[in-house]
């Protein structure tokens, strides 16, 4: 288990390097984006649209942050549970989007475009919102303003911490439940 | 209220998390466990929310039967969850469930009634994430499907929620009662100090045996793996039909927001 310095956008090779358990620290430009925003991206895509993001090496956090106080330029900031992004993530992998931050397990099909496109899925810590906003150095809110919490917003991260779950060769760092431990 | 919830992890969760770190022999779970300490920390001093998902506002109100209140009483827990959730810069999660579109204020709250005895008015408000509401279920088991099915539901739940709800996750589970009471009981459960032993024996007996068992999955804190899969497991019992066994299972995420006041 390695740890690396990475900057987004992440390079073909950069994401291609990561193994699973590796920590990362994310610096760079990122999109949030949660169930509504990726809704929209989709039907914009099935549309024909030109999409409000630069998906070349983009990385995309699942995340719903709470509004900023005075003095800050985010409220609390951790990831959403991911598998809800499940069905959208391989379209955006195949686009040239390399990584997902959020927590909790992928679906095989969201697995199999991580090892076709060479991309990866980073856990953030969950429920600790407050900790990793102080990564967060600018938010701006690019599209779907309407949508509140849910608004694409781009990032500006400073070595946000992240772990590396699953990655493009078929790792996976979560654990299997031991269930013949509880004789199931 | 709201904002204090939100901003303050409860004593006795913050002990039990500091004992679980303790006894985590990965250095990923004491990682993660550090982390969440931090975060308790941060979000105190700064005033931040503890997690950018401040919940549905759920209610769970005592109504002495002596007690007169004037006014709209609903209204009334509305409003301060409107003025709590935008004063407290906390998110607003409330959305149509069709159109998808945010009501705004997080409102409407969810509202529990019970008359008791007496002239108080009790409040206990709780902040229920989504993740690990979503990882909830309830279902109606055999009779004859006993303690031996319930904790093969349990556990079965818990090992198929995986990382998904932030554990170390904290169980409310509700036996008896009707579909609906189940339910019912189970978020009630989860207003349980993580420190207190049901008065009942025999369920303080079951609570720790199905706590252990949920630990011996090994999910961990974050799904990392560990000795923590759960901080607490709390059970509320009611008596039930002769053909049924409803179960609720009402999982809560480490960030066991909640506050109580008696008027």
């Amino acid at each position: 288990m390695a740890t690396y310095e990475l900057t987004a956008p992440l390079s073909d090779a950069d994401a291609r390097k990561l193994r699973s358990g590796d920590i990362v620290y994310l610096s760079g430009t990122i999109y949030t984006a949660r169930d509504a925003a990726h809704k929209k991206l989709n039907d914009m895509l099935d549309a024909g649209e030109k999409l409000p993001i630069d998906l070349q090496g983009a990385v995309i956090y699942y995340v719903g942050p709470t509004p900023p106080p005075p003095g800050y330029v985010i409220g609390s900031a951790g990831p959403t549970t991911s598998y809800r992004m499940d069905s959208f993530a391989p379209r955006l992998h195949s686009l040239g989007a390399k990584g997902s931050i959020g927590k909790g397990i992928r679906n095989d099909a969201v697995k199999k475009s991580l090892k076709d496109y060479g991309a990866v899925y980073f856990g953030a810590t969950g429920g600790a919102g407050a900790l990793l906003s102080v990564c967060i150095k600018e938010a701006e809110v690019v599209a779907f303003p309407e949508m509140g919490p849910e608004a694409l917003r781009r990032l500006k991260v400073e070595r946000l911490p992240l772990l590396v779950i699953n990655d493009s060769v078929g790792g996976e760092l979560y654990v299997q439940p031991d269930l013949k431990a509880v004789g199931l | 209220m709201c904002i204090r919830a939100n901003r303050n992890q409860p004593d006795d969760v913050k002990r039990r998390m500091a004992d679980c770190a303790a006894g985590e022999d990965s250095a990923t779970a004491k990682e993660v466990f550090k982390q969440l300490l931090e975060n308790i920390d941060l979000a105190a001093e700064t005033g931040l929310a503890l997690c950018q998902d401040c919940g549905l506002a759920v209610f769970f109100v005592e109504v002495g039967q002596d007690a007169r209140v004037e006014g709209d009483l609903n209204e009334a827990i509305n409003e301060g969850v409107r003025q709590g959730y935008q004063e407290g810069y906390l998110r607003k999660s409330a959305c149509d469930p069709f159109t998808r579109k945010n009501t705004g204020d997080n409102t409407p709250a969810v509202v529990h009634y019970d008359i008791v005895p007496g002239d108080k008015l009790r409040i206990a408000f709780m902040a229920k994430g989504g993740g690990a509401e979503n990882m909830s279920r309830v279902t109606m088991l055999a009779p004859a499907e006993g303690w031996e099915g319930i904790k093969k539901f349990v556990l079965t739940r818990v090992a198929e929620s995986r990382s998904n709800p932030c554990p170390p996750i904290i169980i409310g589970i509700g036996i008896g009662g009707t579909f609906e009471h189940s339910a019912k009981l189970a978020k009630k459960a989860l207003l349980r100090k993580l420190d207190d032993v049901n008065p009942d024996p025999d369920l303080a007996a079951k609570e720790a045996e199905l706590l252990g068992l949920v630990n011996a999955l090994g999910i961990g804190p974050m799904g990392l793996g560990g000795k923590t899969t759960a901080l607490g497991l709390k059970m509320l019992v009611s008596p039930c039909h002769i053909a049924s066994l409803p179960l609720a299972v009402n999982i809560q995420c480490h960030s066991s927001r909640h506050e109580e006041v008696e008027l």
